[in-house]
């Protein structure tokens, strides 16, 4: 099985599965399935070891309440870390991926899934994020011109170690 | 005022290009009715009672004379001839078509302007002392610092959807004429012991149903921390404000439930990581910032102007409307206009697109080109020079801009309401009218002096009324309008909520009411005191006494009250 993703500027065939407990199950008792998977947290927290052993790539996915201090240190392990905008209004990941990226120097892919639009592409792209599982019924094709919305930007964010005052000021001198 | 280099000019028009795309895309039903909502709001589109509204960015009120022309122009073309601005020192439009949204913004960025975050749940435009850079009282000018912070806030990947609103106020006077403790965060610039600049930070104000004022965060913070404390402030909140109850989703709220302490604990803790980054702001940028908002070329000239002098002492009208209208500046021979958008029957804020001409050419004329909104709901030139005072008087006159009514009972601070606001309670522009009826007297204002009177149509509290020393809140009961109101609210340095008298009144009782308690005022004051200092010394008894007095005899006496907002 494999899906489309949009991975850096590229649309690509992706083999990671997500794996998302439904009610009834519980990450203690969950059957790990075949890699590449992209676990819950909270799987992750329980049974870090199984999932080591498992998985010579392991994956992780946080949900928008869960900070990437419950990976602290462990997150250079991953080939892949998701982040979950259950909603695209939802703006914790923006956050959670900055993180990711300048406090815990994290240098794998990170993905955003779930509710995931043209128009926040390329705000994820500043905070980080650099793989995108464009919501399923939308065109992948036409959403990554979400990534070129803009050619300058005023802040410091994970692209772009500078703010544009401090690029400004070379540009004058 | 901040003149667009080639970057900002590019990003500017990039937003429209996305702007447009996003809304050809709606309409070819490829982005959904809920999916297009928060990007619109980002680009200030509303869809209210009758259709669009559209609220336009006019950075901490600052308007050059030829992007007011642009308004004039936009209004008359796309709209029906006539802008509201609001409280945030922003304009709205009432009536644009969805479809030439796009136009407009186009039309909007050929003269530096945009819609950009003036709504939606982001950083919202920053606001400002509209006698910023003239004010005598000034330690510094605010100015540099808000575009500092609108280039900063400006599409910030990280802060675009907060949990809800953001808004961030600045005063650098002695007398804080922006609100700021009414806002999300409020900005005190100061100097320390060694001369430096900073900061003093608020934190966790707001209006709204749950009306709160800022706590102090930082007493001093360098300026050139400025941007990474702020960063640190939104990003705490944007993981931990509440994302539950809209309701509830404020920062006030969060730094209500944590306390401020715990609050500071974790920014400080966040900060910690981000403090001496590359958002530390060098000197250099606050002097490239500065240079766009060097003093224009004020003249030399004697302190008073004989002329003026004698045309003061012989029109009482022109001295009535100097003493309300004309305020000092910290150059010589200068004076700050407010033009009041308070005329009788108007509806307080709107400004015609003939007015807006008006306008623009006596900033051209008198004033340096440039104007200021205020969130008061006027407009200000800002560099008249005394000599010229009586001809910008005789020509504002001739386009009721003149009313001499500035900080007296008429310049009310009043949403837009019923009459257009899809989540009105209640209409609110009949009710300034009614009060403007009522108070028709310009001596009785005059002696009723220095009052605050504003009212919300709902309480959302967009006019403002919590910090009114008599506020107008619009409650809907069983489908009829009916008004709370509040006494003792102040903005300011001694910035308060106003506290409800009692039950709510109907309409027709309001003007009633508002009598009632100027009557009480000017009953018991003493000599030299305002109405909010004679309530604070008497207390709100004889005023609640007063406004309840034989309302049995008048229609609907009400007890219950389920809508008391800030208890
Ligand atoms: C007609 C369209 C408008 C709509 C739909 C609207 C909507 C809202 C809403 C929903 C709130 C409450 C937000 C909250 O408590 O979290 C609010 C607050 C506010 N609005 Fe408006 N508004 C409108 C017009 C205006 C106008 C005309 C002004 C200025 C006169 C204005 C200035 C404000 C202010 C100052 C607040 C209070 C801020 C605070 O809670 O701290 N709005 N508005
Ligand atoms: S206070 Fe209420 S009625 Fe008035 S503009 Fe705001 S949302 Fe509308």
């Amino acid at each position: 099985m494999s899906e489309r993703i949009i991975r850096k500027q590229e649309i690509v065939d992706d083999p990671w599965q997500v794996l998302r407990l439904t009610s009834g199950e519980s990450a203690e008792t969950v059957p790990l399935p075949a890699g590449p998977v992209l676990l819950p947290l909270a799987v992750w927290l329980a049974r870090r070891d199984e999932a080591l052993r498992r998985y010579e790539q392991p994956g992780v996915w946080l949900d928008s309440d869960e900070g990437p201090e419950m990976l602290a240190d462990d997150c250079r392990r991953f080939a892949v870390i998701g982040i979950n905008f259950p909603k695209f209004t939802d703006g914790r990941g923006y956050s959670s991926a900055r993180l990711l990226r300048e406090r815990y120097h994290y240098a794998g892919e990170i993905r955003a899934i779930g509710d995931v639009l043209q128009d926040q592409l390329f705000l994820m792209q500043r905070c980080g994020i650099d793989a995108y599982a464009v919501r399923a019924d939308k065109d992948i094709e036409q959403a990554l011109a979400g990534l070129r919305a803009f050619s300058e930007n005023y802040q410091a964010a994970a692209d772009q170690p500078l703010p544009l005052f401090r690029r400004r000021a070379k540009h004058a001198a | 005022m901040y003149r667009y280099d080639s970057i900002d000019q590019q990003i500017i028009d990039e937003r429209v290009a996305q702007y447009r795309d996003q809304i050809a895309r709606h309409l070819a039903g490829d982005l959904s009715t809920d999916e297009l909502r928060p990007l619109r709001l980002q680009n200030g589109l509303y869809i209210q009672r009758h259709g669009p509204m559209l609220r336009i960015a006019i950075p901490y009120g600052m308007l050059a004379a030829t992007q007011l022309r642009k308004l004039a122009e936009i209004s008359q073309r796309y709209d029906r001839g006539v802008g509201h601005f609001t409280t945030r020192q922003n304009m709205q439009l009432n009536w644009p078509q969805l479809e030439q949204t796009p136009a407009i913004l186009g039309e909007l960025a050929r003269v530096e302007m945009h819609a950009v975050q003036t709504s939606g749940n982001c950083i919202r435009n920053i606001t400002t002392d509209q006698f910023a850079g003239v004010a005598p009282d000034e330690l510094t000018d605010p100015r540099p610092y808000c575009e500092l912070l609108r280039q900063w806030s400006t599409f910030h990947p990280e802060f675009a959807f907060l949990p809800r609103k953001f808004k961030i106020a600045v005063n650098a006077a002695a007398t804080d004429r922006a609100v700021i403790r009414a806002h999300d965060i409020g900005l005190e610039l100061l100097r320390d012991e060694g001369g430096e600049i900073g900061v003093r930070i608020f934190v966790g104000g707001g209006l709204g149903r749950t009306p709160i004022l800022g706590k102090v965060i930082r007493e001093f913070l360098p300026r050139r921390h400025l941007l990474s404390y702020l960063e640190a402030i939104l990003r705490v909140y944007n993981r931990y404000g509440r994302r539950d109850n809209m309701y509830k989703a404020r920062i006030k709220i969060l730094v209500q439930a944590l306390g401020i302490d715990d609050f500071r604990r974790q920014v400080e803790a966040e900060w910690a990581h981000l403090k001496d980054g590359p958002t530390t702001v060098p000197d250099t940028e606050f002097a490239r910032i500065a240079a766009h908002f060097a003093p224009p070329a004020w003249e030399n000239l004697p302190a008073v102007d004989e002329l003026h002098a004698a045309r003061v002492a012989g029109d009482l009208a022109f001295a009535n409307w100097v003493r309300r209208c004309v305020h000092p500046h910290r150059t010589p021979g200068y004076a700050a206009v407010t033009l009041s958008l308070k005329a009788p029957g108007a509806a307080p804020g709107d400004i015609s697109d003939t007015q807006m001409l008006v306008v623009a050419d006596l900033a051209d004329r008198f004033s340096f080109g440039e104007l200021r909104v205020t969130h008061e709901q006027n407009v200000v030139l800002a560099d008249v020079r005394l000599r010229d005072l009586h001809e910008v008087w005789q020509i504002a006159r001739r386009h009721r801009l003149a009313t001499a009514n500035i900080g007296l009972l008429t310049d009310i601070i009043c949403c837009p309401g019923g009459d257009l606001c899809a989540l009105a309670n209640a209409r609110s522009v009949p009710i300034a009218d009614a009060v403007n009826e009522k108070f028709d007297d310009l001596d009785y204002l005059f002696d009723i002096g220095d009052i605050s009177l504003n009212i919300s149509g709902c309480m959302n509290s967009c006019g403002h009324h919590h910090v009114a020393n008599i506020g107008i809140l619009g409650v809907d009961k069983n489908d009829e309008e009916w008004y709370q109101i509040t006494v003792g609210g102040q903005q300011g340095n001694a910035a308060a909520i106003g506290k409800v008298i009692g039950p709510s009144f109907h309409a027709h009782e309001v003007p009633l009411v508002i009598e009632a308690l100027v009557t009480v005022y000017v009953e018991q004051r003493l000599p030299s005191e305002r109405f909010i200092d004679t309530l604070q010394r008497v207390g709100i008894e004889p005023f609640k006494a007063r406004a309840y007095a034989g309302r049995d005899r008048r229609r609907g006496a009400r007890q219950e009250n389920r809508e008391v907002v800030n208890v």
